[in-house]
């Protein structure tokens, strides 16, 4: 439906406030269609980097292009993106197609264009039968869909969302995540969607962007960046992740080796290491068992607790220095290796460790 | 149902504001609503004299019309000065803050002869203008409707501020980027999203102002010089210059049942407010 997707190209953006650095040096290339979700902590910059694309925040250096036109410098109201606030922001005194045409009006639609369009998104979000309602007269989910429905209506280019989900219960917030996935498809804007939820972002996002301290520190696939994160921030960001510091970094032909616990523990190759480094392992990538493994990395360690989780279960142990490690395993696999007694092997297979510098 | 441990204490709070209001306001005020069909003789003669007499009639009608005057450019100007309070830079808060609270902590009456001295034959405005050559006798600037109209809306400003700052603030700033990220010019972000968003603040400040005005007697006694007479400087003249104590006890009954009637009205209107900003 939408005729012109377009691409964002951010060079070098940086924001201050005062004394205060927003952003630092952001340089990234929004592809046209693609949905890209920024995601940080709170204070991480990823809304100020949104504002910025908006055009409600100048940026304090740096040029952003639009499809190779410089809009650094254009106005918010020039640059006619779409945009979802945090808690809607729909006009309290005006109903649900008053919301969804005031866009229109602003550009100037012919009204019986005005009437059709209206009608027709209204019935794309599923809000038939609400076009007369007030917006306190609706629900959170029913909100949000007008919120869509005002933002895509008038066919933006882009479409701005800033954690639109914030305000919904979880049950709700999954079937609107659909929702929004859909909408995606449907109107092949380019979407640019802020959170601060992981989950929601490995769901729903074609590429995603990290943030923290406003510096933009990863952008991949949601498979990439949960896999072969760059950084221990990334690492840790992106759901539960086992660190071993390991020492005596050596390089050898099948990859990169370390020592913990006088155990040498090898991971794919990574060029830019030596001395000491970090070993991450995915807790789900984690297996348990009552002998040391015969290929593969292993680690001695003792059983601390366990938590049922339903379809799995997530078994907390410690090694002989005391280094938490967590493996979640399906329950009734967990069930046969509890039956082994406290003390066991915790393994891995060597492509599913990876190594990361100390500091990040 | 309240449990009823906490009834008695409830009332024994509350007692003495109802007693004070019963006996400073309710029982006066029946005295003199019993002075209006009782004075000089019992009947409802002075009600009668109150809709048929011209000179009551000129009156009521001119305090309408400058109540009504009073009322559009004091929320007017009201409402420019908040927006500036609510949305401007620190320096300006500050600065509304000083022009439009302190004259607020000044007598009405010091107010009053404040304009009388920049107005008068021999005021500020008069001499000033005198000396530069551009007039050769003092204007008329007092002693009319005019000048009762500006003391008026200088003492009513603040009462119109208040009420539009509040609904000013629940104005969610998002709503009005939202506006301006759809492509709306800031004339437009104003009149059809601002502006009907802080309606129901301004038809607060309308009701809070027009019912004050009406019953306003020190700046029009001073500034209209007796000559813009308004209907509590009549109910005065009334009582205390001739007398007359019953057409002057019925007309304060009418102006109490105007007023009872109008703050009804902004009851109404305030309720509806809180509905349409789904608060």
């Amino acid at each position: 439906m939408s005729k012109r997707a377009v691409g964002l190209q951010a060079v070098g953006i940086g924001k201050t406030f005062g004394h205060f650095t927003a952003l630092e040096d952001i340089t990234l290339d929004i592809a046209a269609g693609e949905f890209l979700t920024l995601l940080g902590p709170s204070g991480s910059g990823k809304t100020t980097f949104l504002m910025v694309l908006a055009g409600f925040q100048a940026a304090s250096t740096g040029r952003l292009f639009s499809d190779g036109t410089d809009i650094t410098r254009s106005r918010a109201e020039d640059r006619s993106f779409g945009m979802v606030f945090q808690g809607y922001a729909l006009f309290p005194h005006k109903s649900v197609a008053q919301n969804i045409a005031f866009p229109l009006q602003v550009r100037g639609v012919a009204r019986e264009d005005i009437a059709r369009r209206v009608d027709a998104i209204i019935a794309r979000v599923g809000l038939v039968g609400h076009a007369n309602k007030r917006p306190a007269q609706l629900s959170g989910g029913q909100q949000q869909r007008v919120a869509l429905a005002r933002a895509l209506v008038f066919e933006p280019p882009v479409l701005l969302l800033d954690e639109p989900f914030s305000a919904l219960d979880k049950h709700l917030r999954g079937r609107m995540q659909d929702e929004v996935a859909r909408l995606h498809g449907e109107f092949g804007t380019t979407f640019v969607f802020v959170t601060h939820d992981q989950s929601e972002a490995l769901s729903l996002s074609s590429r995603i962007a990290i943030f923290n301290h406003g510096r933009l520190l990863q952008v991949g696939a949601p498979r990439d960046i949960y896999e072969r994160p760059s950084s221990r921030f990334v690492a840790e960001f992106l759901g539960e992740i086992n660190l071993l510091p390991v020492g005596g970094i050596g390089h050898c032909a099948r990859g990169t080796s370390g020592l913990f616990e006088e155990v040498r523990l090898t991971a794919p190759r990574h060029e830019n290491l030596n001395g000491s480094a970090v070993l991450a392992v995915r807790p789900e990538h984690m297996s348990v068992s009552p002998e040391p493994p015969a290929e593969g990395n292993g680690v001695p360690a003792r059983l601390a607790g366990t938590t049922y989780l339903g379809s799995a279960m997530r078994l907390a142990f410690a090694t002989r220095s005391g280094t938490p490690l967590t493996v979640t395993l399906p329950s009734e696999a967990a069930g046969r290796i509890l039956a082994h007694g406290p003390d066991v092997w915790v393994t891995w297979s060597f492509e599913n460790g990876f190594l990361l510098p100390e500091q990040s | 149902m309240r449990p009823r441990s906490a009834f008695w204490p409830a009332l024994a709070l509350t007692a003495p504001l109802v007693l004070f209001l019963a006996f400073a306001y309710a029982l006066p005020f029946l005295g003199v609503a019993l002075w209006s069909v009782t004075l000089p003789e019992p009947g409802v003669g002075q009600y009668e004299r109150l809709v048929s007499d011209p000179l009551v009639l000129s009156v009521f009608l001119r305090t309408f019309r400058i109540c009504f005057l009073v009322t559009l450019i004091a929320v007017a100007c009201a409402y420019a000065v908040t927006y500036v309070w609510v949305r401007g830079s620190r320096m300006q808060r500050r600065l509304i803050e000083i022009c439009i609270f302190v004259p607020f902590w000044i007598s009405l009456l010091t107010r009053a002869f404040g304009w009388l001295a920049l107005l008068s034959n021999r005021g500020i405005v008069n001499s000033w203008l005198q000396a530069l050559g551009l007039i050769d006798a003092p204007l008329a600037l007092v002693r009319n409707e005019p000048s009762v109209i500006a003391g008026m809306v200088h003492v009513l400003i603040p009462f119109a501020v208040l009420p539009l700052a509040s609904a000013m603030r629940a104005v969610d700033e998002r709503v009005l980027l939202a506006a301006r990220g759809m492509g709306a010019s800031r004339l437009r972000i104003f009149w059809s999203v601002f502006f009907p968003m802080t309606l129901p603040g301004v038809i607060g400040a309308t009701l809070i102002v027009f019912v004050f005005s009406l019953g306003f007697f020190v700046t029009p006694a001073i500034l209209g010089g007796g000559r813009s007479i308004m209907v509590a400087e009549l109910v005065y003249l009334r009582m205390f210059q001739s007398p007359d104590w019953g057409l002057g006890a019925a007309i304060s009954v009418a102006l109490v049942v105007l007023v009872a009637a109008l703050m009804g009205l902004l009851a109404r209107f305030a309720r509806l407010g809180l509905m349409g900003s789904g608060r």
